[in-house]
């Protein structure tokens, strides 16, 4: 049942509801596979999934294990799957959800306990993309200069915040662990597109490996699962056409 | 050694790498700081649109500081703060631009031309995000050059070796979360930069992991902290949330308004009007609503106006912030006023440090060799009793590169300390008492009491019987922290033991911050004390030290502030 209380309605939006909510459990320490558990708690329309997860560790079960920092959307500590869809935990109230709540943690990365999975080979797909700017000029002392025209250029993907919600929700990096992945691709892209930055040549060879762009299958999982907005299989677009067409 | 991977940590990481062998412990995945979260910019007299010097910078942060801030160190961040900036360009962060293609600016909180004649524009930001950026942009740097990182490490104690003048830090204890092992790190040179510890109030805009870990285990190991009761709170929290709106949503315009729809910034501020202090504004919007000048059903909360904005401002400069109203109030910011309320934000006090981030440990600025700290965690002090909006992330960059460079000159002058595995017993004894316990008392609740009794009583507005009611509230806390439990006895990301474990810095910082709140008879910045409702520079021109011994109790001691060429003066805006 999802509730169609809108956020707007002040009154209803601190009126407390019943939320269930079915949350894959996985503790190496004690069990030898992951096993589901259902919780019920009370919480308000204007509430987050991740106050929700907070009452259950907090008043039901302490061991209940996920990672947080911001609460607001812009650390990127908390990619889960929500209902079928990755989503960051803080950004998502339950009058977006509903009371009828599905979580697991995200897929295609070892998970360690519970909703906390190995971020190690994500971080390691994203430094090898050469994330950072490359400039072979000596600005001397001062500030260089760049365009608004040049600045906006890549300002989208300037927007990431590495939360891995795009990397594993796109089909053909569950089924192949080696592809890097779009958010290493948006971080390539970054730099790529950056009037500033003299490497581009190098992170398009990177990127035309067999490891790179052209596994993307363009799905749009990833540009729908960015908590950022950023569109991202436009992204991964753009840098294919740099490969093929030498044009930046 | 340094603990801490947000913009300041980052930033002294960049500077020792290649000088000495480096490692980075940090609870979080660095880009998962807090510094990602900061939104308006960071203040440099870079001059690139409009007459501007260093000179007025520093002035302005005086003055905001009211006049508690030390002006050597002022000076420092204020005329290094143009080198910061280049460095950060140099370094790829995405600033936003001028139509000439320079670094743009805007204008901020407290700062103005030609000492306090009219705002000016010297915020350097990249659109609201100007923090992720420099966050993003530090992390990219250090993986370029390769800094070694130990990721979800959280130091719970710092080691010391030798007795009297010979004393120096040695290393600290960290315990890593994915394993529950305990490590003892020998080192020659220890820097913190562990950030704020905001979530000791309820509404705030801190993040769940700001729990003051790093000025919690010196306090703890009997170092003093500086100036605790200055504490800020911004005027633009989401009401009922704390999330923060920017400053710089003034800086582009936006204006306060109460419950009637007055801009009463006029009233309180006639020339920088909305733009004035944040310690200011904060009491403004007090004011109002204790006046029953609020607005909303128990008139509690004030409105940020940015209706009158045109759209397409809005979405360039202040996406983000506008995204967050959205989302969690379900309001559309171009048209409708936006409901806020004071949020506690940032510490002005912490760890004493000097210019160069060496750590004092007493008021005649003696220096414990070996240990640094830069970053919100450090009391330099340039921030004073007030921090001026975009001084932070001017902090943390120019003493993060100080605090780096000065410990990588030390260690290599300096033999490596002789630490054993013992070390960790400390901890390792507190870890099995609290995982042992059958007590039943419960960390979420005992944390939610402090929080509670810490903005009710301990916030904006000050008066000796609330702090008393706080001292009490968190003395009785102190007591049924003995007797906490926890639920996961595990070793495997086991965040129900370190939270318990964060939990005792907030406590012994509240308690230090109120001890410290209620010895201050007068009202300076942040501290404002309604029962001593005036500045008094005979008394208190000085820096508060506190000390906590072995059982827990605070001693006070004081230590004069370092003037320069401004003579204090009442402080209108
Ligand atoms: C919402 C918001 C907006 C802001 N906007 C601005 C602004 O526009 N301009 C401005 O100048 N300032 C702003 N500030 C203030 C400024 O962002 C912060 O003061 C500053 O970023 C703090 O940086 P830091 O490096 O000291 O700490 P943080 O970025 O908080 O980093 C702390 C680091 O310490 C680590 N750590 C903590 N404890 C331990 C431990 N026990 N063991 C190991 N590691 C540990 C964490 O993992 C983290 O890496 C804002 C603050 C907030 C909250
Ligand atoms: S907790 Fe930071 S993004 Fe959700």
């Amino acid at each position: 049942m999802v509730t169609t209380t809108s956020k707007r309605d002040v009154v209803d939006a601190m009126k407390l509801l019943t939320v269930h909510l079915r949350i894959k459990r996985y503790n190496p320490e004690v069990d030898t596979r992951p096993h589901w558990q259902d919780f019920e708690i009370q919480a308000k329309a204007a509430d987050t999934v991740l106050n929700a997860l907070h009452t259950i560790k907090w008043t039901i079960d302490g061991s209940l294990s996920f990672r947080r920092s911001c609460a607001h959307g812009v650390c990127g500590s908390d990619a889960m799957v929500i209902n079928g869809e990755n989503k960051l935990s803080c950004v998502n109230l339950i009058s977006d959800v509903g009371t009828d709540l599905v979580i697991e943690p995200i897929r295609g990365l070892p998970v360690i306990k519970d909703l906390i999975v190995d971020m190690e080979p994500f971080f390691a797909q994203y430094r090898s993309v050469i994330p950072y700017l490359i400039a072979d000029d000596d600005p001397g002392y001062k500030e260089r200069y760049q365009s608004q025209d040049e600045r906006a250029r890549y300002d989208d993907t300037t927007k990431c915040i590495l939360c891995a919600c795009c990397t594993t929700s796109c089909p053909v990096y569950w089924a192949n662990g080696e592809y890097v992945g779009p958010a290493a691709i948006i971080n390539a892209h970054r730099f790529i597109f950056d009037s500033r930055d003299h490497a581009a040549e190098r992170r398009l060879d990177i990127l035309n490996q067999k490891s790179g762009v052209w596994r993307c299958r363009t799905s749009f999982n990833c540009t729908e699962a960015c908590p950022r907005g950023i569109k991202v299989t436009q992204a991964i677009e753009e840098v294919k056409r740099a490969i093929l067409y030498d044009r930046i | 050694m340094i603990v801490g991977a947000g913009g300041a940590g980052l930033r002294a990481a960049i500077e020792v790498s290649g000088k000495c062998r480096t490692a980075v412990l940090t609870k979080l995945y660095p880009t998962r700081s807090h510094t990602g979260a900061a939104q308006g910019g960071m203040c440099a007299a870079l001059a690139n649109v409009e007459e501007d010097y260093w000179e007025w910078h520093a002035f302005d942060t005086v003055k905001g500081s009211d006049y508690l801030g030390d002006q050597p160190a002022i000076d420092v961040m204020c005329q290094e703060a143009i080198d910061a900036v280049i460095d950060l360009e140099h370094f790829g962060l995405a600033f936003s631009r001028t139509p000439e293609g320079k670094i743009d600016q805007r204008r901020f909180g407290g700062h103005t031309r030609n000492h306090g004649e009219a705002p000016v524009r010297r915020s350097c930001y990249a659109a609201d995000r100007t923090g992720h950026m420099i966050l993003q942009t530090l992390y990219q740097q250090c993986v370029a050059r390769d800094v070694n990182f130990f990721n979800e490490f959280q130091v719970f104690d710092v080691l010391f070796e030798g007795e009297g003048a010979e004393k120096r830090c040695a290393g600290v204890v960290a315990y890593e979360l994915s394993t529950g092992d305990l490590h003892v790190f020998a080192s020659k040179g220890v820097l913190f930069a562990t950030g704020g510890y905001g979530k000791m109030f309820r509404i705030s805009s801190n993040a769940h992991t700001l729990t003051g870990d790093g000025p919690g285990v010196l306090f703890q190991n009997g170092l003093p902290m500086e100036d605790l009761e200055f504490y800020q709170f911004h005027p633009t929290g989401i009401y009922g949330l704390g999330i923060l709106l920017t400053e710089g949503a003034r800086g582009e315009g936006g204006i306060l308004r109460n419950g009637l729809g007055e801009r009463f910034m006029e009233r309180v501020a006639p020339t920088v009007k909305d733009l004035a202090p944040r310690d200011m504004v904060s009491r403004a919007i007090h004011a109002e609503i204790k006046e029953g000048r609020g607005a909303g059903p128990d008139k509690d909360y004030v409105y940020l106006d940015l209706t009158h904005l045109p759209p397409e401002q809005i979405d360039a400069k202040l996406p983000d912030i506008t995204g967050f109203v959205r989302t969690y109030l379900g309001i559309e910011p171009k048209t409708d006023p936006i409901p806020i309320q004071p949020t506690a934000h940032y510490a002005m006090g912490g760890i004493p440090t000097n210019i160069n981030g060496e750590v004092v440990i007493d008021t005649n600025n003696t220096v414990m060799p070996g240990l640094y700290a830069a970053g919100e965690c450090a009391c330099v002090s340039v921030h004073g009793a007030n921090r001026l909006g975009t001084n932070s992330l001017l902090d943390i960059v120019v003493f993060g590169r100080r605090g780096g460079r000065a410990m990588a000159e030390y260690v290599n002058v300096v033999n490596h300390p002789n630490i054993t595995k013992s070390a960790a017993n400390k901890v390792r004894d507190h870890i099995e008492r609290v995982k042992a316990s059958g007590g039943g008392e419960k960390v979420a609740e005992l944390r939610t009491t402090l929080q509670e009794t810490m903005t009710r009583n301990a916030s904006v507005v000050r008066t000796e019987e609330s702090l008393r009611e706080a001292k009490a509230t968190i003395d009785d806390l102190r007591k049924r922290y003995q007797s906490i439990s926890i639920d996961d006895k595990g070793s495997i990301f086991n965040s129900d033991l370190t939270e318990a474990l964060e939990l005792s810095h907030l406590l012994d910082l509240a308690n230090g911050l109120v001890m410290g709140a209620i010895a201050r008879q007068e009202s300076r910045g942040a501290h404002w004390r309604d029962d001593f409702p005036t500045r008094n520079d005979v008394k208190w021109m000085k820096h508060t030290f506190a000390y906590q011994d072995e059982d827990g109790n605070v001693t006070l001691k004081y230590k004069a502030v370092v003037g320069g060429k401004y003579q204090p003066m009442e402080r209108k805006y």
